[in-house]
């Protein structure tokens, strides 16, 4: 495995902690067009539950917002405000119970 | 809640959290009618804290029920770590008797919060997401949910950090990443006697310990980052709070540097044969006095995180949010005994602040969190290994003469750094006291 990929591994080893209601849409909707102008690509490092993946070969951002931790963090670092960011819908989303 | 159409409130407070549930209660103990809306289904669980709630504050929002609070433990024991590469040093301060802060986990605390509201006589609406806001000439007069229409006569907005209705509604410019803290933290699951062990706390008691970490990280171009650990009954949490633009600039993962943390030989230990329960991240806005948002506007007032209530280095926010909470309901009931909710009577609100620790706080502080981030190296990794190399002499008999190992320290400390770099971060210290003492 290398190293990246025991990175990601680690942060879903730690997303199994947590309780999620999964909304069944996403609640994270990205400009894509944007995002093919993108250098950084800053959220595929910056997300605390590594929601933003790079696919190379499609050469597009893939978003599993079924992870997301609410933080908000990719929605003011995306430097092309590419990122159309809401709150999953009432009741859905994550469930801390310990923090 | 009463099933008809046409719901009138005279408050709507949206955002169940400690500024929310202190602006719901504050108005509602003088008589209003006050619904207050929360997203999650159940208060907390879209939070996260580092660990510890204010006393004071939480003293002023409930003299009489504070002592029943769900806290896990009284925090006072706070020690400051500077980590070098493979050591640290420490600086303690124990307040046996007299714990300013209690170490809470937000699902349990804010829940109970909401709790204290209700029988006080405020309206609550959980998993009840806000879409809208209803303004009626020039004047904000109720919100839209995903089901319905609310009126009110005021709305205060404490829907923390990212509040997209007051961005929305040109209340508030964005936060830029600079201004922004990204928190992560893991609890971590410990026996009650290792966790007395291991951070000295008196057996049985409900003592606790917090701790902080600067620098630590191995890297040479190091973020702008404070680690830190709470204790609970029987868990702990650790974490750490980096700035948003460092992340981007040097390309990091959070959970990556936090990972590193752990792997600190000073850190590992405190950690050892933990389970982690739950892990977590939430933004915190540190852009202070300069990026305050407008306060209020006709029919509304903005509190907590989401108007940037926070003082980053002093970990102060549920002080900030109780309070401005507070100030925010006080001045609604103000405003509704005038029947006047527009800008020029909800003034009151910025003045009561102006006269609080909160504006005054965040004024005086306003450069300093500026000034040590421009010092980051120095803070980060400069220093911790100075103060590491100094007490590695001090306490470490290596049969050299102390002379020459100090004559040495001190080329060091001097060669290591320029002249002016070293004066730099002494003016940045110098004018961050004077800003806060003048």
């Amino acid at each position: 495995m290398s190293s990246e990929d025991n990175k990601k591994k680690s942060i879903e080893d730690k997303l199994t902690t947590i309780k999620y209601n999964c909304d069944s849409e996403s609640h994270l909707v990205i400009n894509r067009e944007l995002c093919k102008n993108c250098e950084s690509r800053c959220c595929t490092y910056i997300c605390p539950a590594k929601v933003y993946t790079y696919d190379e070969e499609k050469d597009i951002i893939n978003v599993d917002y079924e992870n997301c931790l609410e933080c908000g963090a990719c929605r003011i670092a995306c430097p092309l405000n590419a990122i159309d960011w809401n709150y999953p819908k009432a009741g859905c989303g994550v469930i801390y119970k310990q923090s | 809640m009463e099933e008809n159409q046409t719901q009138k409130f005279d408050v709507i407070v949206v955002g169940a959290g400690p500024a929310g549930v202190a602006a719901a209660v504050s108005a509602a103990r003088g008589g209003a009618r006050v619904l207050l809306v929360e997203r999650s289904s159940f208060a907390g669980t879209k939070n996260m804290i580092g660990g510890a709630v204010f006393l004071s504050a939480l003293k002023q929002i409930f003299p009489n029920a504070w002592e029943q609070a769900p806290v896990e433990r009284y925090i006072n024991k706070h020690t400051w770590s500077l980590l070098s590469d493979n050591s640290s040093v420490d600086i303690s301060c124990d307040f046996p008797q007299n714990p300013k802060s209690a170490s809470i986990f937000r699902s349990k605390f804010d829940s109970w919060l909401v709790e204290k509201a209700k029988e006080e006589g405020v309206y609550f609406a959980p998993s009840t997401l806000v879409k809208k806001l209803i303004k009626k000439n020039g004047c904000f007069c109720g919100v839209e949910t995903e089901l319905e229409r609310i009126e009110a006569d005021i709305i205060i907005l404490a829907d923390g950090v990212n509040s997209l209705l007051a961005r929305k509604y040109g209340l508030r410019y964005d936060y830029e990443a600079k201004d922004t803290v990204l928190s992560i933290k893991e609890t971590i699951k410990l026996s009650k006697e290792i966790i007395e062990e291991r951070f000295n706390i008196e057996k049985g008691s409900k003592n606790g310990a917090a701790r902080n970490f600067l620098g630590g990280l191995k890297l040479e171009n190091a973020p702008f980052a404070l680690g830190f650990l709470y204790t609970y009954t029987d868990s702990i949490s650790l974490g750490l709070g980096v700035n948003l633009e460092d992340l981007s600039r040097y390309g990091l993962n959070p959970s990556d540097l936090l990972e590193k943390l752990k792997e600190h030989p000073v850190v590992k230990p405190l950690i050892q044969d933990g389970q982690m329960l739950e892990y977590s991240a939430h933004l915190i806005p540190e852009g202070g006095y300069k990026k305050l948002p407008k306060l209020c506007e006709n029919g509304i007032m903005l509190a907590g995180d989401a108007a940037g209530f926070v003082n980053a280095i002093h970990f102060e926010g549920t002080n900030f949010a109780f309070i401005s909470g507070k100030l925010a309901g006080e001045t609604a009931l103000a405003a509704i005994k005038i029947k006047d909710y527009s800008k020029k009577t909800l003034k009151l609100y910025e003045k009561k602040l102006k006269q609080s620790f909160v504006l005054k706080d965040l004024k005086s502080y306003q450069n300093v969190m500026r000034n040590l981030y421009s010092r980051t190296n120095s803070l980060m990794n400069y220093y911790p290994k100075a103060a590491s190399k100094f007490f590695k002499i001090f306490s470490g008999a290596s049969c050299i003469p102390k002379r020459d190992e100090f004559r040495e320290f001190i080329v060091d400390f001097v060669k290591g750094r320029s002249i002016r770099e070293l004066l730099k971060d002494a003016w940045a210290f110098i004018i961050s006291i004077f800003g806060v003492l003048k």
